[in-house]
């Protein structure tokens, strides 16, 4: 590769992460602008997070998609790496189909996915509230944490529990003090995963989401709906700091795994 | 009494077959190998033992008692597998005594045993211990593998082809290795291996195994020098096959015809009519000029289609009249010094006597 096509590279490179990064850059400095109105520098102030604070709406948002995240973190987590294990273990017809079943569901337009989960939720009968919500996360988490636990086990020696029976252990034993253990980095990505997806989604949530259920996301579209102020800026900076810090630790699990 | 012993085992799979009808018997301290190509049933016969799988038919015997039913754990059997499947998560110590961990040896005891079982395997404990198998070389795996199964004190040790990964020399360094430990410690070894130079080195006894069955058992020796199938004969270093069949069964010599025809010692079974397959061993034949053949022996003149410089041997390949190929080895005495005379093209007379071969089933 000549030189000169190489400068060339690099160049749209750093125009793509200028792209990709600039917009919510600047939304992350003007949540610092001392300014209700301006879009020019005033000074810096810390003033919007406080206001954050006083909001209950955003407050009482903010908890709510922690204890939903968290919930159906746990469950995505446990179901997913059952799957991943299943498929692992076991060979029976259609296993091949049931696996892009899986890949299915990740790549599954999330407004069809919220549709049809608000159409099986009014069938059943269900009321739409929290527990609707904390649902329709686990069932879109459910496919990636399957996938990534699925990597993870793919890579691991077949032979792990075999030997730890043969020094002794039980089935039990053998799942608990080493399948588990060593599929542990896979378990944390995914469930790192799993709390993302559930912490950002505003469609699917749109559609289940009853009176009283709105997570941070819908609150804060209906905040932008009514009036932009630095607030928004504020909480949305938040929303991405924490993301981007648990993609950084899913990512390190996965590559502490691959080693 | 043996210390291992399969009664007649059989074990199927789905459609076919992995274990056939299998018999053998491993002797108290002895290095015992399975030998044969991938799907040949070797490694579901060291299961067998091992008491992953249980036999569809057959007992399986450790001390003479039958074990069909019991668990891998209760048949004091150790193994080192394939790919030494250590406990990603756990370091070297905790690798290694796991196993007492198990069995609620005390911690004190459990940390001298396992220092002990580090020092067998040649690992310094104060280095490793601590060490995560991930910052391991294939070698250093490999020994912590070995003393993880050691540490139990087992009377018989099972390994799953435990060198394969290893490079050429390390694999070689290994061998050696292994074979002094099962020398030193007692312990009785069966070494599953499809690496014919590896079984050769250090077996006590060879079994061959063929589709699913036993093709040959016997000391690396019989094996090699006396196979009984032309599987056996092509699968543990290189033969030349010659067939015909029986012209005249004389007292001295029976005389075979075919393409190649040739004499073999008399034998009471090689009646007239009979087809005979041989194997020639290269390193037992020889080459002349056409018509200087000495008096007695074999031979079936061709043209040297090839020479091949081996280092230690020279391997002729030579086309004979009908079309078979046959490799002649030669031992090396100098090509600068000494060059042997034969060039591509040549006429040549290979030749064997009729001893040097041997009578196939």
């Amino acid at each position: 590769m000549t030189r000169r096509f190489s400068r060339w590279l690099v160049a749209s490179a750093a125009l793509v992460y200028l792209f990709l990064h600039a917009p919510v850059l600047a939304l992350m400095v003007f949540s610092f602008n001392d300014s209700k109105f301006s879009a020019s520098w005033m000074g810096f102030t810390l003033e919007w997070y406080r206001r954050l604070v006083e909001r209950d709406d955003i407050l009482l948002g903010l908890g709510r998609s922690l204890a939903i995240g968290l919930g159906a973190t746990v469950v995505a987590t446990g179901l997913g790496t059952l799957l991943a294990l299943a498929f692992h273990r076991h060979r029976f017809p259609g296993k091949r189909a049931a696996e892009s079943l899986l890949y299915l569901a990740i790549v599954t337009p999330e407004i069809i996915m919220g549709i049809s989960l608000l159409a099986a939720f009014v069938a059943v009968g269900f009321s739409l509230g929290t527990l609707t919500v904390a649902i329709a996360h686990v069932t879109f988490s459910i496919s990636f944490v399957a996938v990534v636990v699925g990597a993870r086990l793919r890579g691991m020696d077949r032979n792990l529990e075999e030997a730890a029976m043969m020094l002794g252990a039980d089935e039990w034993e053998a799942f608990w003090k080493v399948t588990v253990p060593s599929l542990m980095p896979g378990i944390v990505a995914g469930a790192l995963l799993a709390f993302t997806m559930s912490f950002d989604d505003y469609v699917i949530t749109s559609f289940v989401a009853g009176p009283g259920s709105s997570t941070l996301p819908l609150v804060v579209y209906g905040m932008v709906r009514r009036n932009i102020e630095p607030s928004i800026n504020a909480i949305s900076t938040l929303i991405v700091v924490i993301t981007s810090l648990l993609i950084y630790l899913a990512d390190r699990s996965m590559r502490r795994s691959a080693r | 009494m043996p210390v291992v012993e399969l009664r007649d085992v059989s074990k199927r799979f789905a459609a076919a077959p992995a274990v056939d009808g299998v018999s053998l018997a491993i002797d108290d301290g002895e290095f015992f190998s399975l030998l044969g190509p991938s799907g040949c049933g070797k490694t579901t016969t060291l299961r067998l033992i091992a008491g992953f799988e249980s036999p569809d038919r057959g007992e399986v015997l450790i001390d003479g008692r039958r074990v069909n039913e019991q668990r891998p754990y209760d048949r004091g059997v150790g193994m080192v597998f394939q790919n030494y499947a250590l406990f990603p998560h756990l370091d070297v110590g905790r690798n290694v005594a796991f196993g007492l961990e198990r069995r609620r040896v005390p911690e004190v005891e459990r940390a001298t045993r396992v220092a002990k079982a580090l020092e067998i395997v040649r690992l310094d404990p104060a280095t490793f211990l601590r060490r995560m198998p991930g910052q391991l070389s294939g070698g250093q795996r490999q020994r912590v593998a070995l003393a993880r199964a050691l540490v139990l004190e087992p009377k018989i040790l099972l390994l799953d082809e435990p060198l394969g990964a290893l490079d050429l020399k390390l694999r070689k360094e290994m061998q050696l290795e292994l074979k002094a430990l099962n020398r030193s410690l007692g312990i009785t070894f069966v070494y599953v291996t499809h690496d014919q130079e590896e079984a050769l080195t250090m077996s006590d006894r060879i079994a061959v195994m063929d589709h699913a069955r036993i093709a040959q058992l016997g000391t690396p020796a019989a094996i090699y020098e006396d196979p009984r199938t032309a599987f056996v004969a092509s699968f543990i270093g290189e033969s030349n096959l010659f067939e015909g069949p029986v012209t005249e069964a004389g007292a001295d010599l029976v005389s075979v015809g075919g393409p190649t025809p040739f004499r073999v010692p008399p034998r009471s079974d090689l009646l007239p009519g009979r087809t005979v397959m041989v194997a020639v061993r290269p390193e037992w034949m020889d080459l002349f000029p056409p018509g200087r053949v000495p008096a007695g022996e074999n031979a079936a003149s061709g043209t040297v289609d090839e020479v091949i410089y081996l280092g230690e041997t020279l391997h002729v390949l030579v086309r004979l009249e009908h079309g078979q190929r046959v490799k002649v080895a030669l031992r090396n005495e100098g090509q600068i010094a000494n060059p042997i005379r034969w060039n591509r093209g040549d006429q040549v007379a290979v030749a064997w006597r009729p001893e040097d071969a041997q009578v196939l089933e």
